[in-house]
């Protein structure tokens, strides 16, 4: 299973492996959007933590049609469902590469887009805990997206047709966070709630992933 | 380990393909599988290697025990052959993957990207994988493609190694690799039911 780890953070980080893409997208995006409302600090400041948590969100769905694409264009899903390892463990190990490689990045970074945001300054610490939280279930929920399109040729636009439904609840929870964060209010219940669907879903949705690759590679 | 095959039908895309095929493989045997193209050698071997399921029959020892290689190696472009079979070897929990660069003359290429390796010596990788899997029933989909003649012999080498450590093969290629193998002709056991016409027929 490190095996599978380690390949896969190794391949993100090679040329072409799409490191950075998600994080360059982030950037991106948050540069363009004072651009787009104007220069009205008061009105950033109240829009930042839900622009920020879209922002991940779009990036973190960017790599998600690579996820197991790549893997069963080159014949290597076929292999790895062939191996000592259950595929519910495969998706699980793809899905946390996937977190390491964008989602955590984007944790990171989010405080210092949070400056061109106007982001008021109690709004940071909750905005990286709701990040830290949260996009481990956008990377879970998306594995299972990749495992549902993964023989589809062009299959990265029905992907997000898919995937971003499922992530709306995580979003509304995980922007409630940094919103009531920012503005100095009680955190617990959202954070609370975004918690346990972030554990709901790394607990469940491996199985489904793994039930839909096995129908997929037939 | 033997590989015991029942009264086997399968399919492929809803419509079935063999069907009434028996056959066992013994430890030390290898089997040749010849066949007109569609005629289901892939489906076959995918069968029994777990890899979709019967229609109706059953197979048995292939739990655990199979190491299949299909049309794709399965290799990384932007990692070198030893990290590729490094991977695998880790992933199959052996060690050394020395006898399996020997085995395949990668020894050269050891610390060349995958991508800029040619077709012949990718299949050669591809091959060298098997090595490091060290699971007794060798699943082959026609393995020597895209390979010249002194590749195709270091593969009848190591199949012919396999074969004498206990272990067994099962090969759908037709040419012939000088092995002591039987060869099955699956012409005969081309099916003749209509094709399934329930809900998920589709997607068996």
């Amino acid at each position: 299973m490190i095996a599978l780890l380690t390949r896969d953070l190794r391949l993100a980080l090679r040329a072409g492996g799409g490191f950075g893409l998600g994080l360059a997208f982030f950037l991106i995006l948050t540069v363009l959007v004072p651009f787009s409302v104007g220069p009205q600090s008061a009105l950033l400041a109240v829009i930042a933590p839900g622009v920020l948590w879209l922002g991940a969100l779009l990036a973190c769905l960017l790599s998600l049609d690579r996820l197991l694409a790549l893997d069963w264009e080159d014949g290597t899903l076929d292999l790895l469902a062939t191996a000592p390892l259950p595929l519910e463990s495969v998706v699980t190990i793809k899905a946390l590469a996937h977190w390491l490689t964008t989602g955590l990045p984007l944790v990171l970074v989010a405080p210092v887009l949070g400056i061109l945001l106007n982001l008021p300054t109690p709004g940071y610490v909750w905005l990286v805990v709701s990040l830290l939280v949260g996009t481990p279930a956008l990377s879970v929920i998306g594995t299972f997206g990749a495992a549902l399109t993964v023989g589809l040729k062009r299959g990265g636009l029905l992907l997000s047709l898919l995937v971003l439904p499922m992530y709306v609840p995580t979003l509304i929870f995980g922007a409630e966070v940094a919103r009531r964060g920012a503005e100095g209010m009680a955190t617990s219940t959202p954070l609370l709630l975004l918690a346990g669907i972030t554990a709901a879903v790394i607990a469940l949705l491996p199985f489904a992933s793994a039930a839909v690759l096995r129908v997929n590679l037939r | 380990m033997t590989l015991t095959v029942s009264d086997l039908t399968i399919a492929r895309g809803g419509v079935p393909v063999l069907e009434g095929l028996n056959l066992t493989l013994a430890p030390g045997q290898a089997l040749v599988i010849r066949g007109p193209n569609g005629i289901g050698k892939t489906t076959l071997l995918r069968t029994i290697a777990g890899l979709q399921p019967a229609v109706s029959g059953s197979v048995q020892g292939a739990e655990e025990t199979i190491a299949y290689a299909g049309h794709s190696d399965g290799l990384k472009p932007t990692l070198t052959v030893t990290e590729n079979l490094t991977f695998w070897a880790s992933v199959f929990g052996l060690g050394s993957i020395q006898p399996a660069l020997d085995a395949f003359d990668l020894n050269e290429l050891a610390a060349r990207h995958a991508g800029n390796l040619s077709a012949g010596q990718k299949r050669r990788l591809g091959l060298a994988r098997l090595l490091v899997t060290g699971r007794p029933i060798w699943v082959l989909d026609e393995p020597t493609v895209s390979l010249d003649t002194r590749a195709v012999q270091m593969f009848a080498d190591a199949v012919r190694a396999h074969l004498g450590q206990g272990g067994s093969a099962m090969i759908a290629t037709h040419i012939d690799l000088g092995l002591e193998a039987q060869v099955l002709d699956v012409g005969p056991f081309r099916a003749k039911l209509p094709a399934l016409d329930d809900f998920d027929g589709g997607f068996l």
